[in-house]
C-alpha cells in the first residue's frame, strides 16, 4: 500500500531500515487499538449528549465509577506493556552499535564475511568517507556492495551533524572528538539519498551525498574509478579540504595519509598537537604518541 | 594595556551602523511597517492622554488580574511575530525547489526558524500560560491576590524585557542561526562569532528570571492562600495543574539558567564547557538543555489540561468524571516528565539499554495522559453539552491531541526514532500537540474567561470562524509534514532538489494561510465583541453556569476579588453554593488590606534590558554602569516601606451594593 509511493522511510532498501519500518507499522497498529475508539467515542458522545437532544440520559452528579476507572487506567497500561516489550527487544536488536547477524530476512551473515568498514567524517559542509580496506577516500559519494555488512565509524570536524541514509538505516550523530557507530546492509541495487539530519549552520542545505548500492562487480568498478581518477589525500590536501565550503562536487582520493581518520577523530591533524586519546591517561595510545613525536621532530 | 585602551570601543563595543541590516529589503520593509504602526500607536495613546492611565493603572499595577491581562496581550503581540516567521518559512519551502532558491537566503532563513521556535515557546506559549494562571488561580482559590504581588509585576516585566531584546535583534544586528535550543558547538564563539547567539542567551536569561520568580510566587500562593475549607483534594483541577506546572518551573528553570550561563562563559570568558577541544563536550549541553526542555513542554500543556477539565465539566453541566484520578494523573505526569529527557537524542549514541529505559518511561506518560482523555470523555457521557466556543475547542483538542500523542509515543520507540528523528514527522508531531493542546487550550480559555475579565462575552460568530479556520488550517498545514517525514525529509532545510516533494509543501502553505485567516478572525472577534458589548453583556458574573469560585464574584471582579473570603465545602465550590441558594452578603463589610502599586518592576526590568543589550554588544562601560544601576534600584526598592493601604469598609460596601443591584 505504502510501498507504492516514494515514501523511502516506509519502503527502504536495506534490512535495518526495513525492520525499522516494520516497527513503525506495528507500533502504530497497536496504538490505533486505543486511539480509534477514543476519537470515535469523542465524536459520538459530542453528538449524542448535545444539549438539544432531550432524549439522552442526563446524570449531572455521576462522577465516579470504580469499574470504569479501572478500565481507563488498565487499557492504556496494557497497550504500553506490549509496546514497552516491543521497544526493549527492538532497541537491542537494532542497536546501531551491534554487529549484524543477518544481511536480510532469513539470510544470516555468511561465515568468514567481515564487514566493510567505512570511516565517516562530517565536515563543514561536506562528507568525507574513508575506506581503510582499500586505502581510498571520497567526498560526498558513498558506495557499498550488496548484502555485505557495513560498519560505519562516524565523527565530525566541528559541527554536530547526523549521518542519515533513510533507504539504508536510521541515523546517528556525528560529533567532533567522538566516534559513533552504525551497522547496516544494503540489499537492493540503486542510488539513494544521504544527508545530514542535524542542522549544522550555513551550508547545511548542501550537506547531501549519493549512496550507491552496487553489485560486487559494480563496487569493484567503482573502486577502480576512484583509484584511477583520484588524487592523494595528504595532510596538506586535507587541510585544504577542511576549509568550510558548500555544495562540494564529488571528489576521489586514491591514497590516504596513514592514520588520518584517527588524527581527525583525536583532533591532532596539525603536526605537534597532542591527540585527545593521549591526553586521557596516555597508556593505550602510546604508539600513536611516539608517532606524533616523530611527526613533530620531522617539522 | 593602556595604549590599546579605546574608549569608543568600551562604550559602543561591537555596535556600529553596520549592525543595521538596511541592505535587506525584507527587513527594511518590516521595520518600516513596525515603525509606522508603533509611531501611530504612540501618537494615538498620547492624543488620547492615556499615558498616565496606562502607567498608574496597568504598568505599575500589582493586581494579578491586570498583570494576567498584560501577559495575554504580550502573548498575542508576539504570536503575530511568530506567525509571520512561520508563514515566511512556509512560503520559502513551497517555492525553493531545483533552480529556484526561493526568496530567503539560508542566512536569513536560519534566523527565522530560530526566532519562530524561541518566540512561540518563550514569548507566546509561556506568557499565555502564565497569564491565564495569573488571572484565574487567585480567583479559583478565593484569594485577594498572589502571595508576592510586587514580584508578580516584576516577573511580567522581565518576560517583556526578554521579548523586547528578541524584537530588537530583528533591526539591530541579527538573531541566532542555531535552532531554538542553540546546540553548541554551532553556538560557540568560533562558529557563531556574531551577536545572534548573545541575543538568544540574554533574552532567555532575563525572561527566565521572570518565569522562575512567577513559579515561586504561584507555588506559595496555591499552597498558602487557599480559602478555608479548600483542602488539596478540593482544589479545582485547573489550580491543581497550575500547581504542578509551577513546581516544574521552579525545578526546571534553574537548569536552563545554568546551562545558558555555561554557554555564555564559553562565549565571553573562553571557558571550554561545550567546545570540541580541551575536554569540552557538547553532549553535556544537549543533556542539560533537555533536562529543562522536556519538563518545559509539560509546563506548557498541564495548565491547559486543567482548562479543558473546567470547560468540559461546565459545558456538559456535570461534575468532572474521576476528579481524584485526574489529580493523580497530573502528579504522575509531573514526576515522570523528569525521567524522559534523553528521548530527544536517542541518536547521540547511548547504548540500547539506556535508550530503552528512556523510551519506556516516555511511553508510561501516555498512561496518565490517556486516563485524562477518558475522564474528559466520561464527563461528556450523560451530560447536556452546550457547544459554545470553548467546548468546540475542547472537542477539537480531544480529537487532535490523541493523534499527536500517538505519533509522540511512536517517536519514543528508539528504533523508530532513528529514522524519524529531526524529520518533518517530528515537526508535525510537536506542532500537533502544541497547537492541538496548548494553542487550542489558550483559545478555549480566552473564550471561556473573557466575560469574567471584561463583563461581556466574545461574539460567538467570530469565535467559531476562528475555530474552523484554525482546525482545518492545522490539519492542512501539518498532515503533509507527517508524509514528508516518512519520505525522509529533514527539518531546517531552505531548499530542495526533489520536485515530487513540492506538492506537499504547497498544501502545507495553504494550511498556514488558513491559520492566518484564523488569527485575523481571532483579532476581529475582540473588535466586534467590543462594538456589540451591550448585547453581549453579562450582569450575573456567571454566564456559563460555572462551578468554581471565580464565577461567584462580579465580572470584572473588584480589585479585592472577594469582599468576604469564601468558605469551601466541595470541589465544585460555587456549584454547591448555588445549589444551597447562597446569597450575596449585604452588610458587615470590613476594610480590606491591599498592596500598593509600584514602579520598581518596570524600572528594574528596564535596566535589565539595557544590561542585556550592552552585554550582547560587548559595550563594557555601559554594561558596568547598568549593572550598578540594577543593584542600586533593587536596594532602593527594599527601602520602600509604603507598600500597602486599606480600602475603607464603606467603599467596599458601596462597590458590593452596586454589584448586587446590577445582579438583581
Amino acid at each position: 500500500m505504502i510501498s507504492g509511493c516514494d515514501w523511502v522511510v516506509m519502503s527502504p532498501s536495506g534490512d535495518i531500515a526495513a525492520q525499522q519500518a516494520d516497527l513503525i507499522i506495528w507500533a502504530t497498529v497497536l496504538m490505533l487499538i486505543i486511539v480509534v475508539p477514543v476519537i470515535a467515542l469523542t465524536l459520538l458522545f459530542a453528538w449524542r449528549y448535545r444539549a438539544s437532544n432531550k432524549k439522552a440520559t442526563y446524570q449531572p452528579d455521576w462522577d465516579h465509577s470504580t469499574h470504569l476507572e479501572l478500565v481507563i487506567w488498565a487499557a492504556p497500561l496494557a497497550i504500553i506493556i506490549a509496546l514497552g516489550a516491543m521497544t526493549w527487544v527492538s532497541t537491542h536488536q537494532l542497536d546501531p552499535y551491534r554487529p549484524l547477524d543477518r544481511v536480510d530476512e532469513g539470510k544470516p551473515v555468511p561465515a568468514g564475511v567481515e564487514p566493510l568498514v567505512v570511516e565517516v567524517v562530517a565536515m563543514d559542509w561536506k562528507w568525507l568517507f574513508f575506506y581503510p580496506e582499500y586505502d581510498v577516500a571520497a567526498v560526498n559519494e558513498l558506495a557499498a556492495p550488496l548484502d555485505r555488512p557495513i560498519k560505519f565509524k562516524i565523527t565530525a570536524t566541528t559541527m554536530m551533524n547526523s549521518f542519515f541514509i533513510p533507504a539504508l538505516a536510521g541515523q546517528i550523530y556525528a560529533m567532533g572528538g567522538m566516534e559513533t557507530q552504525l551497522h547496516a546492509v544494503i540489499n537492493e541495487e540503486g542510488v539513494y539519498d544521504g544527508f545530514s539530519a542535524n542542522y549544522s549552520g550555513a551550508g547545511f542545505n548542501g550537506m547531501r551525498f549519493k549512496f550507491h548500492g552496487k553489485t560486487d562487480e559494480g563496487f569493484a568498478q567503482w573502486l577502480d574509478t576512484v583509484k584511477s581518477q583520484g588524487t592523494e589525500l595528504s595532510r596538506t590536501a586535507y587541510k585544504e579540504l577542511e576549509k568550510p565550503s558548500q555544495y562540494d562536487p564529488v571528489r576521489y582520493f586514491n591514497t590516504v595519509m596513514p592514520g588520518l581518520y584517527d588524527a581527525i577523530l583525536n583532533r591532532c591533524v596539525d603536526p605537534g598537537t597532542l591527540c585527545m586519546k593521549d591526553m586521557m591517561g596516555g597508556h593505550s595510545g602510546h604508539q600513536d604518541h611516539s608517532q606524533h613525536e616523530a611527526d613533530h621532530y620531522a617539522h | 594595556m593602556s595604549d590599546t585602551f579605546d574608549l569608543g570601543k568600551m562604550i559602543f563595543g561591537r555596535l556600529s551602523l553596520e549592525a543595521i541590516p538596511y541592505h535587506d529589503p525584507i527587513i527594511v520593509a518590516t521595520f518600516a511597517m513596525v515603525a509606522i504602526g508603533g509611531v501611530a500607536l504612540l501618537v494615538a495613546i498620547t492624543r488620547a492622554k492615556l499615558w498616565g492611565y496606562l502607567w498608574t493603572e496597568w504598568f505599575t499595577s500589582i493586581d494579578h488580574k491586570r498583570i494576567g491581562v498584560m501577559y495575554m496581550i504580550l502573548g498575542i503581540v508576539m504570536m503575530l511575530r511568530g506567525f509571520a516567521d512561520a508563514i515566511m518559512m512556509r512560503i520559502q519551502q513551497a517555492i525553493a525547489f531545483g533552480d529556484s532558491m526561493g526568496y530567503l537566503p539560508p542566512d536569513h532563513y536560519d534566523q527565522i526558524f530560530t526566532a519562530h521556535g524561541v518566540i512561540m515557546i518563550f514569548f507566546v506559549a509561556m506568557p499565555f500560560v502564565v497569564g491565564i494562571m495569573n488571572y484565574i488561580v487567585p480567583l479559583q482559590i478565593g484569594a485577594r491576590d498572589v502571595a508576592f504581588p510586587f514580584l508578580n509585576n516584576f516577573s511580567f516585566w522581565m518576560t517583556a524585557s526578554g521579548a523586547i531584546l528578541v524584537m530588537m535583534s530583528l533591526f539591530v544586528g541579527e538573531f541566532a542561526k542555531s535552532g531554538w535550543l542553540a546546540y553548541p558547538p554551532l553556538t560557540g564563539i568560533l562558529q557563531s562569532p556574531g551577536v545572534g547567539v548573545d541575543y538568544y542567551i540574554w533574552a532567555l536569561q532575563i525572561a527566565g528570571v521572570g518565569t522562575l520568580l512567577s513559579g515561586v510566587n504561584f507555588v506559595v500562593t496555591i499552597v498558602k492562600m487557599r480559602a478555608p475549607g479548600m483542602s488539596m483534594m478540593k482544589m479545582p483541577v485547573f489550580t491543581w495543574t497550575a500547581l504542578c506546572t509551577n513546581v516544574l518551573i521552579v525545578a526546571a528553570f534553574p537548569v536552563l539558567t545554568a546551562v545558558l550561563a555555561m554557554l555564555s562563559m564559553d562565549r565571553y570568558l573562553d571557558t571550554n564547557f561545550f567546545t570540541n577541544d580541551l575536554g569540552g563536550n557538547a553532549m553535556m549541553y544537549v543533556n542539560l538543555i533537555w533536562i529543562w526542555g522536556h519538563p518545559e513542554v509539560y509546563i506548557l500543556i498541564l495548565p491547559l489540561f486543567g482548562v479543558f477539565s473546567e470547560i468540559v465539566a461546565t459545558y456538559s453541566g456535570k461534575r468532572l468524571f474521576g476528579y481524584s484520578s485526574m489529580v493523580y494523573a497530573t502528579v504522575v505526569i509531573t514526576i515522570l516528565s523528569y525521567l524522559v529527557w534523553l528521548h530527544h537524542f536517542f541518536t547521540m549514541g547511548s547504548g540500547a539499554t539506556v535508550n530503552s529505559f528512556f523510551g519506556i518511561t516516555t511511553m508510561i506518560i501516555s498512561i496518565p495522559t490517556g486516563a485524562k482523555v477518558f475522564n474528559w470523555l466520561f464527563t461528556m457521557y450523560r451530560g447536556r453539552i452546550k457547544f459554545d466556543v470553548p467546548m468546540l475547542w475542547t472537542v477539537g483538542f480531544m480529537v487532535t491531541f490523541v493523534i499527536g500523542g500517538m505519533t509522540g509515543v511512536l517517536l519514543a520507540v528508539p528504533s523508530a526514532d532513528f529514522v524519524l528523528h529531526n524529520s518533518l514527522f517530528l515537526i508535525a508531531h510537536f506542532h500537533n500537540v502544541i497547537i492541538g493542546g496548548v494553542v487550542f487550550g489558550v483559545f478555549a480559555a480566552i473564550a471561556y474567561w473573557y466575560p469574567k475579565v471584561t463583563g461581556y462575552k466574545l461574539d460567538p460568530f467570530w469565535g467559531k470562524m476562528t475555530f474552523w479556520f484554525w482546525i482545518i488550517g492545522f490539519y492542512l498545514a501539518f498532515m503533509p509534514l507527517y508524509v514528508l517525514g516518512l519520505m525522509g525529509v529533514t527539518r531546517r532545510m531552505s531548499h530542495f532538489d526533489d520536485p515530487s516533494l513540492q506538492i506537499w509543501f504547497q498544501i502545507a502553505l495553504v494550511g498556514a494561510v488558513l491559520i492566518g485567516i484564523g488569527i485575523i478572525c481571532f483579532l476581529l472577534q475582540f473588535y466586534f465583541s467590543y462594538r456589540k458589548r451591550d448585547q453581549l453583556r453579562d450582569e450575573t458574573g456567571d454566564p456559563w453556569d460555572g462551578r468554581t469560585l471565580e464565577w461567584s464574584t462580579t465580572s470584572p471582579p473588584p480589585q479585592y476579588n472577594f469582599a468576604f473570603t469564601p468558605r469551601v465545602h466541595d470541589n465544585d465550590a460555587w456549584w454547591q453554593m448555588k445549589a444551597n441558594g447562597v446569597k450575596r452578603p449585604q452588610d458587615g463589610f470590613l476594610p480590606i488590606h491591599m498592596p500598593k502599586n509600584t514602579a520598581a518592576g518596570v524600572v528594574i526590568a528596564g535596566i535589565s534590558t539595557v544590561l542585556g543589550f550592552t552585554l550582547i554588544w560587548h559595550m563594557w562601560l555601559p554594561a558596568a554602569l547598568s549593572l550598578v544601576a540594577l543593584i542600586l534600584a533593587t536596594i532602593v526598592h527594599t527601602f520602600n516601606y509604603d507598600r500597602d493601604y486599606h480600602i475603607p469598609a464603606d467603599e467596599v460596601a458601596r462597590i458590593e451594593t452596586q454589584a448586587s443591584e446590577v445582579k438583581a
